[in-house]
């Protein structure tokens, strides 16, 4: 009996919002495969496949989307990895309302909403955790080493598509744990860690070995990294946090969005004193900026126990760039918003604790650079709001810390690594580089699409089918 | 076998030193860089100056102040610490400069031990002011012994040397002697008054900073120092900074963010462990 597809995607059931506040937990608990069934017979399997065009590592998605229809849950899962190496957190954190979702035909229909591909993603690979395990057959082995620096999504997949095509990789880690801005950023309701441990863990499986502890340029100097290896794959991310510099920013209680979600997400600050590494926990808590991260931060206060958090952001709703999905949950949880508002000072008391950010208000002119409409203060509208914490979310800038021993390395005119942007090839021989250290901050499958060209390419240049020296 | 503890002693009362296995770590450090130590899976990770490397060993001196530290102390020989990352910041200036004077407080003569090495063995002529608050705090002062020409003492209850602190110290030498550079590497109160007096005489200071930090590899801009107006992160910038530009009064007030919590963490330890004070 065929029943007429919805219009609009199958919800995907959340946690109740008391529960949210309250804890770490995932939010958002995926479909059931009645669930998964029904948004997949919503895909029209248009021979055109637009969706692909607009995936940064080209998922044959009517295909494996097919395969759920058939309930080929295996199969659907086989495919997605043939593409995609870390598909269960691509399910949770790509924005594929930009990506693929944006370019799918039933979006394009009046009244209708694209296919929740994100979401069946999500089913797929997390079936596939509970229910097979994939065996990924490698290719011979080549006898040729590649180091990759950086163990976050641009190294995991360049680092897995490597081993599969039969190279010895080794992955250096400068932190305790693998998986750079997913442990370290990305928080625990979004994106639980057990599911970063098992994408890891895959990746290992398929015999990549992952030094962590390991600074290259301090522990292991470049020098060595381009003695001992054929290939070189640089994935660090953008690494340093930016501040406003703004009187006041050394305060107690001012923090980079960084080091907030670094203290709870890697060192698992929220769970203090079981774990050792503390954080403030703010009553009113102010957060500086319109992304994922200033979210991202947001929400994590608002767990610790804040009594009112409030994002300013100097732009308005329309011109924020966080995901859409995201900031209706901030917003369910009680997050305030005050659009068109920058800060101007902190205020502090004796002991050098934040007590207030004064404020100014903006409103907007003509389209900057970057095509929004330019915030400008407005004259005689500054205000005060009550504050012990503040965390900056205002973006990260290229961390010096490996690039300055990489002499000879050419950077651009904000310290970004230059390349090719096709091959992912750098200014120094057999070097590659791809991810938030090539393009500023960006997302994790723009990072993990340059991981795959860049493995793709070092492997021509291994071959000696490619060398752009 | 990698990061095993394979020697520990008690230096002072709650203070002690550890050899580390780490070959990696061994074979690059330099006088004036730490490592970041994380004692036990659910820990901190600790910042710690490398007092020594050699023969695949890395040497630190620690100080019980709180859990994390107490936790290291707690470690026994051939146990294995679950993660140490380093060589971290950037190495102290090495070079002929003539007359050195190097001062010390508690620990902190544990970090100025290999700057003394390497300075002596370049021809310089070493001075130091080695300070505690009595004579059993005054640690490491026949090994530094061997590389410093001349050795002040003080104590704050006169047990050992002069009665007095390390500025009354510097103050002697500073008077008879023409110094071209001087380290301070101890607490920051005491780093801070190192630093006047080095002022008062024109001298150029090197301090050791040691704000609270946490990745250690300027990732997060926990450890941001104000170091003449600008704003430095201690962990890739330092930790070494010349000690007249340094904003001390903020830099005292923000170790104290955590006061509550660190007393807290410790506390609960103490109940899990027992008493502590025998450290």
């Amino acid at each position: 009996m065929a029943v007429k597809p919805s219009p609009k995607k199958t919800p995907m059931r959340e946690l109740e919002i008391e529960e949210r506040i309250k804890s770490f937990s995932e939010v958002a608990l995926g479909y059931t495969e009645d669930e998964a069934l029904v948004e997949a017979m919503r895909c029209l399997q248009c021979p055109s496949k637009p969706c692909v065009k607009g995936c940064p590592v080209g998922i044959d998605i009517p295909g494996f989307i097919s395969k759920i229809k058939e309930k080929k849950f295996d199969e659907a899962a086989k495919i997605l990895k043939k593409y995609n190496n870390l598909p269960a957190i691509c399910g949770r954190v790509c924005p594929q309302e930009n990506q693929c979702e944006a370019f799918c035909t039933v979006g394009k229909i009046p009244g209708s909403e694209p296919v929740a591909i994100g979401r069946l993603e999500r089913f797929v690979a997390d079936w596939e955790a509970e229910n097979l395990v994939l065996t990924q057959e490698s290719g011979p082995k080549k006898g040729k080493k590649v180091a990759v620096i950086g163990s976050g999504p641009a190294g995991l997949t360049a680092a897995a598509d490597l081993a599969k095509l039969g190279y010895d990789v080794i992955v250096f880690e400068t932190l305790h744990k693998p998986g750079g801005v997913l442990v370290y950023g990305i928080p625990e309701f979004r994106l639980p860690k057990v599911i970063v441990e098992r994408e890891v863990k895959y990746v290992e499986s398929l015999s990549v070995k992952i030094l962590l502890n390991t600074p290259v340029g301090k522990s292991v100097t470049v020098e060595e990294i381009l003695k001992e290896f054929d290939a070189v794959f640089i994935g660090v991310g953008a690494g340093t946090p930016k501040f406003l510099n703004i009187s006041g920013t050394n305060l107690n209680g001012v923090y980079s969005a960084n080091e907030f979600l670094t203290r709870i997400n890697l060192m698992k600050a929220y769970l203090f004193p079981e774990y050792d590494t503390p954080v403030r926990k703010g009553q009113n808590v102010i957060v500086v900026g319109g992304g994922n991260v200033a979210l991202d931060a947001a929400r994590s206060a608002l767990r610790l126990g804040a009594k009112q958090v409030t994002v300013v952001y100097r732009r308005t709703e329309q011109e924020m760039p966080a995901r859409r999905e995201e900031y209706i949950h901030a917003v369910e949880e009680g997050i305030k918003f005050r659009w068109l508002t920058q800060p101007l000072r902190y205020i502090g008391d004796e002991k050098g604790n934040l007590v207030g950010v004064e404020c100014i208000s903006m409103e907007l002119g003509e389209p900057d650079e970057s095509g929004r409409r330019r915030p400008i203060p407005i004259e005689d509208s500054r205000f005060v709001i009550e504050a012990d914490m503040v965390i900056e979310a205002i973006g990260t800038e290229a961390n010096r810390f490996l690039l300055s021993e990489f002499k000879d390395l050419k950077l651009n005119k904000y310290g970004y690594i230059v390349v090719d942007e096709e091959t992912c090839a750098t200014s120094l021989r057999k070097v590659f580089a791809g991810g938030d250290i090539v393009t500023g901050a960006a997302t994790v499958i723009e990072a993990m699409g340059a991981g795959k060209r860049a493995a793709y390419w070092i492997d021509k240049f291994l071959q000696k089918e490619y060398d752009p020296w | 076998m990698l990061n095993q503890i394979v020697k520990k002693s008690k230096l002072a009362p709650g203070v002690y030193e550890f050899y580390v296995e780490n070959p990696i770590i061994a074979a690059k450090a330099q006088p004036g860089q730490f490592v970041v130590v994380i004692p036990s899976e659910k820990g901190e990770r600790v910042p710690l100056t490398i007092a020594d490397a050699f023969d695949g060993n890395i040497r630190m001196v620690v100080k019980v102040v709180g859990k994390s530290t107490a936790d290291l102390a707690l470690k026994r020989e051939g146990e294995t610490l679950y993660g140490v990352v380093g060589p971290l910041g950037k190495p102290s200036e090495i070079k002929y400069y003539g007359n050195v004077l190097l001062v010390g407080g508690g620990v902190g003569i544990a970090a100025i031990l290999p700057i003394a090495k390497a300075l002596k063995a370049l021809g310089n002529k070493v001075y130091a002011v080695l300070g505690g608050r009595s004579k059993d705090q005054v640690i490491l002062k026949d090994e530094l012994e061997q590389y410093v020409d001349e050795i002040l003492v003080t104590t704050d209850d006169g047990s050992f040397g002069i009665k007095g602190v390390v500025t009354d110290g510097m103050d002697l030498i500073l008077r008879k002697q023409r110094i071209d550079i001087a380290w301070a590497i101890g607490p920051t109160i005491m780093m801070k008054f190192c630093s006047l007096k080095a002022r008062e005489y024109g001298l150029k200071i090197v301090v050791s900073l040691n704000p609270i930090m946490v990745d250690g590899t300027g990732m997060c801009g926990a450890c941001r120092v104000t170091i003449n107006g600008q704003i430095k992160f201690a962990c890739v910038d330092g930790p070494e900074f010349d000690g007249t530009q340094v904003d001390w009064d903020e830099l005292l007030k923000r170790l104290q963010q955590y006061q509550e919590q660190e007393k807290l963490a410790f506390e609960k330890f103490k109940q899990k462990v027992g008493d502590l004070s025998w450290l």
